[in-house]
């Protein structure tokens, strides 16, 4: 299959890159937001533990830059190479904000150059702290543009078309399409909570390992604090994005939850399987939530998949990353929740070794919704590139060897990850806080 | 100016920044890994590694930047060159990747291994020679349109003899470039054997450079007429770049202002760089594409001449400071650290 049809290469292709880019692209803009609080903190209360905390997640942070650009770099130049006919047709209205793009991370990696090379040059540590504030900016802006970017593949706006021909482009609504305030937040908020609880889950780690440093237990408070908020955050732009969908891409939505006869008062319906008639078996049903979620009236109506025609409707395994993002997404809620009022409350299960491994969990699950909640948007969008107007089959490009240079890049992913894992844990096994804390005890300033 | 001219203008200014820098920096990567080899690389490591910890991810931006802005400004070259780069083009992603990855995997993970060192000296020498392909891709001659579609003829390419020259053109570039900037560059540091070293290397490369510079042009003869009488029509802007030539080799020999020899190698590089691109209007890709068919329409047109000003303005502060800060500041240069 792989070999023969480029279109399914180039799929399978894109897939990979993007799920691989988009581990990369997520500590790319939630780390920078992180080391600014824990310096900031650092600052304010005068305690070297929060300094320290902002430069080991800096240090670490190198590695994983150096992958997003390459992974980043990949997928542009392969957005072109992969559809030749989307980048063509998209290029004459949705040029603008990848134009933008670059800006973005031009303007980061200059100052992250700066910041991460002028730790001990400045007198005053504000000076440095600054430096943050444009590498924090810019990681966020390229998020928003990329994002608006695929918002545009999902409600494409602001041209028409005749005799096949892009005519009356406006850039700018183009960019301000209806997709984009709820995906550009929700991309936001989760890269935000991710990453809160991925540094949340590497604190756990090293408590459970027997490491009792307060700077451990520090950096586990805060990251969990920071992820309950964006994680709430989530959760309600969340329940937006599916008004939104419900509005405009109400073919998503229907195949999401295995939604098919047009309905009032609908069922949210989670995991079961399908029969060999589409019955839906063995679902965990929540009575009215799918009119909640889509309209926030619990008696109107939802569309069923059955109004579209067969080959537009998107295919149904959409349902389960659906249904993944949405309980990772309660399951951190409630785990960070219990976590501050049992700090809160002095109740010593959230300190017990069993539930510090669930924080550890945490981290690669809330990947893992990151994942599911992309291929849900982008499976869930087939069979179009841009809705309503080109199709996937029409976008691909028509070389024979997408097959063949699909297992270079596996090949090259699977380096870069293990390489990563592997460069993080020599750096940090071989220089643990206690060593570096006393270190810096030693003389010179952190 | 038209639309169409400025923005192809715009594009070629940045590939030109990214020859400069990327040239800078994979001609450093080699001469690394050939110090490694050869046992002198506590001569060159130090310079090396001090110019290009901090500037490493400002020069693939360049590269972004020149494929994001062709497909803004030219949206059909994504269709063209989309189609037939694929294999070219996904065999320098992939080096790029195993490059940028392992240069940062290094400098802050494990320190020192040949290997690496090795692999990434001679990556730089290959992403230039696999991104070369394109320039003589849209030479034209071989690509073809079938049901509609452009093929490229791997096998003409392969043969022709006009496309190893411009690949061993870019790799003899790259070495001469980066030559002469890390000789100023370690006169700079004072380091003074070093710039022996590398002015060394610069002198070494001078004489194959304008070999086969002046050999591709001789081809272009052969291979597109049409493209020769153009370039001989500006006959004044190769031979003003030749007598730029002249003077740098002169001062390098002469050990002499190193700085003014810099900027003289800019002056060759882009008054030969320009005057390719101004003989080659206005064909994006012989025989099939030019700057007026695959042009954007108007309404992107403007919007992204007018990011592009805002980005500038936002930009050339930045890079000002970066500079400032590293590649100027004589404590940086020295390695000492000061407190500001
Ligand atoms: C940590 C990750 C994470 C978590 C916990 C959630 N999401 Fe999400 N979701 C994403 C990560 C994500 C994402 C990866 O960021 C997506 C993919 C595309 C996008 O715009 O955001 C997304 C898309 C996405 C969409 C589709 C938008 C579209 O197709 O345009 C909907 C309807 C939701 N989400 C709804 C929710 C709800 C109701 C959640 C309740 C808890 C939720 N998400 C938690
Ligand atoms: C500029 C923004 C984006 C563009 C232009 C884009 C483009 C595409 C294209 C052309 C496809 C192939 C069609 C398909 O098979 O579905 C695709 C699929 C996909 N994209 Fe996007 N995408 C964008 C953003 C993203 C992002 C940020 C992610 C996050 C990881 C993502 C994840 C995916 C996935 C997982 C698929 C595979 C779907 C499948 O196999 O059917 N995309 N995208
Ligand atoms: C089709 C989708 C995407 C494309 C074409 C794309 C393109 C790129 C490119 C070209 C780079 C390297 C830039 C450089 O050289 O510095 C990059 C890096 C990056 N991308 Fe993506 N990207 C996509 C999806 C995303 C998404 C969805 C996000 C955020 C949610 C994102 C965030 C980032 C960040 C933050 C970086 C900087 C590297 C880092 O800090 O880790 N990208 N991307």
């Amino acid at each position: 299959m792989l070999f023969e049809d480029p279109v399914i290469a180039s799929r399978f292709l894109t897939l990979l890159t993007l799920s691989f880019h988009i581990i990369y692209a997520t500590i790319g803009v939630g780390v920078p937001l992180m080391i600014m609080i824990a310096q900031w903190i650092g600052i304010r209360k005068n305690d070297e533990h929060y300094i320290l905390m902002a430069r080991r997640w800096a240090r670490g942070f190198v590695v994983t830059v150096a992958v997003g650009v390459v992974t980043g770099t990949v997928i542009g130049l392969q957005l072109s190479l992969l559809w030749p006919n989307f980048m063509e047709l998209a290029g004459q209205i949705i040029a603008l904000p990848l134009f933008m793009e670059v800006f973005a991370f031009f303007f980061e990696a200059i100052f992250l150059g700066i910041y991460l090379y002028t730790w001990d040059r400045f007198e005053d540590q504000r000076k440095h702290f600054f430096l943050l504030i444009p590498v924090a900016l810019g990681a966020g802006m390229s998020a928003l543009f990329i994002t608006i970017v695929n918002s545009f593949m999902n409600t494409p706006q602001g041209f028409d078309i005749m005799d096949g021909q892009i005519v009356n482009a406006n850039p700018i609504a183009a960019m301000f399409n209806p997709a984009m305030p709820t995906k550009v937040s929700h991309v936001l908020a989760t890269a935000y909570m991710t990453v809160a609880f991925m540094l949340a889950a590497i604190a756990a780690y090293n408590l459970i390992k027997g490491s009792k440093h307060v700077y451990h237990k520090k950096a586990l408070h805060l990251t969990m604090k920071v992820g309950l908020i964006f994680a709430i955050a989530a959760a309600i732009i969340g329940d937006f994005s599916g008004k939104y969908l419900a509005e405009y891409q109400p073919e998503k939505l229907a195949a999401a939850e295995w939604h098919f006869e047009t309905e009032e008062g609908a069922p949210l319906l989670l995991y079961g399987v399908l029969d060999e008639n589409n019955e839906v078996k063995g679902a965990i049903k929540i009575p009215y939530a799918l009119s909640i979620l889509a309209f926030s009236v619990p008696t109107s109506e939802v569309i069923g998949l059955n109004e579209f025609p067969v080959e537009e409707t998107p295919p149904l395994i959409v349902h389960y990353y659906f249904d993944l993002m949405i309980t990772i997404g309660v399951f951190m809620i409630v785990l960070s929740l219990v976590f501050w009022i049992g700090i809160k409350r002095g109740w010593a299960f959230v300190k017990a070794t069993w539930y510090r491994w669930l924080i550890v969990l945490g981290g690669p699950l809330s990947f893992l919704a990151i994942e599911a909640g992309w291929w849900m948007t982008e499976v869930g969008r087939q069979p179009w590139i841009l809705r309503g107007i080109m199709t996937v089959e029409e976008a691909a490009t028509s070389s024979d060897y997408v097959g063949l240079i699909s297992i270079l890049f596996i090949a090259l992913y699977i380096i870069l990850g293990i390489g990563t894992v592997v460069v993080l844990r020599r750096i940090f096994k071989d220089n643990p806080v206690e060593k570096e804390l006393k270190a810096s005890q030693g003389g010179e300033n952190a | 100016m038209t639309l169409e001219i400025l923005g192809i203008t715009v594009l070629w200014t940045f590939l030109f920044g990214y020859i400069i820098v990327g040239s800078i920096d994979y001609g450093a990567g080699f001469f690394n890994a050939y110090s490694i080899i050869t046992g002198k690389d506590h001569i060159l490591s130090n310079v090396i590694q001090r110019y290009l910890s901090p500037v490493w991810e400002v020069t693939n931006v360049f590269f972004v930047f020149f494929f994001v802005g062709i497909v803004g400004f030219f949206p059909d070259t994504a269709y063209y060159f989309g189609t037939i780069f694929l294999i070219p083009g996904s065999i320098a992603l992939i080096l790029l990747a195993i490059r940028g990855s392992y240069y940062a995997f290094e400098t802050y993970g494990t320190k020192g291994h040949k290997g690496y060192a090795i692999m990434y000296g001679l990556s730089g020498l290959i992403i230039p020679a696999s991104l070369s392909i394109v320039l003589t891709i849209s030479e034209g001659g071989f690509v073809f349109i079938e049901d509609e579609n452009p093929v490229l003829d791997y096998w003409a390419l392969f043969t022709s003899p006009l496309s190893w020259s411009i690949v061993i053109l870019s790799i003899v570039a790259v070495l001469y470039i980066s030559a002469v900037f890390l000789t100023w560059y370690a006169n700079k540091t004072g380091d003074l054997k070093a710039t022996n070293l590398m002015r060394k290397y610069a002198l070494i490369w001078a004489l194959p450079l304008i070999i086969t510079a002046g050999g591709i042009i001789y081809e272009l003869k052969f291979h597109s007429p049409e493209h020769y009488e153009r370039i001989i029509d500006l006959w004044w802007m190769f031979g003003l770049s030749f007598l730029l030539w002249i003077a740098t080799v002169w001062f390098i020999w002469k050990r002499r202002k190193y700085g003014i020899s810099v900027w003289l190698m800019f002056g060759q590089f882009a008054l030969a760089f320009y005057g390719f691109g101004i003989s080659h209007y206005p064909y994006l890709l012989y025989p099939y594409l030019t700057i007026y068919e695959g042009f954007t329409n108007q309404a992107m047109a403007i919007s992204l001449v007018v990011v592009f000003i805002l980005g500038l303005a936002l930009l050339i502060p930045s890079i000002y400071l970066l500079f400032k800060l590293f590649l100027f500041d004589k404590n940086y240069l020295k390695g000492k650290q000061k407190k500001e």
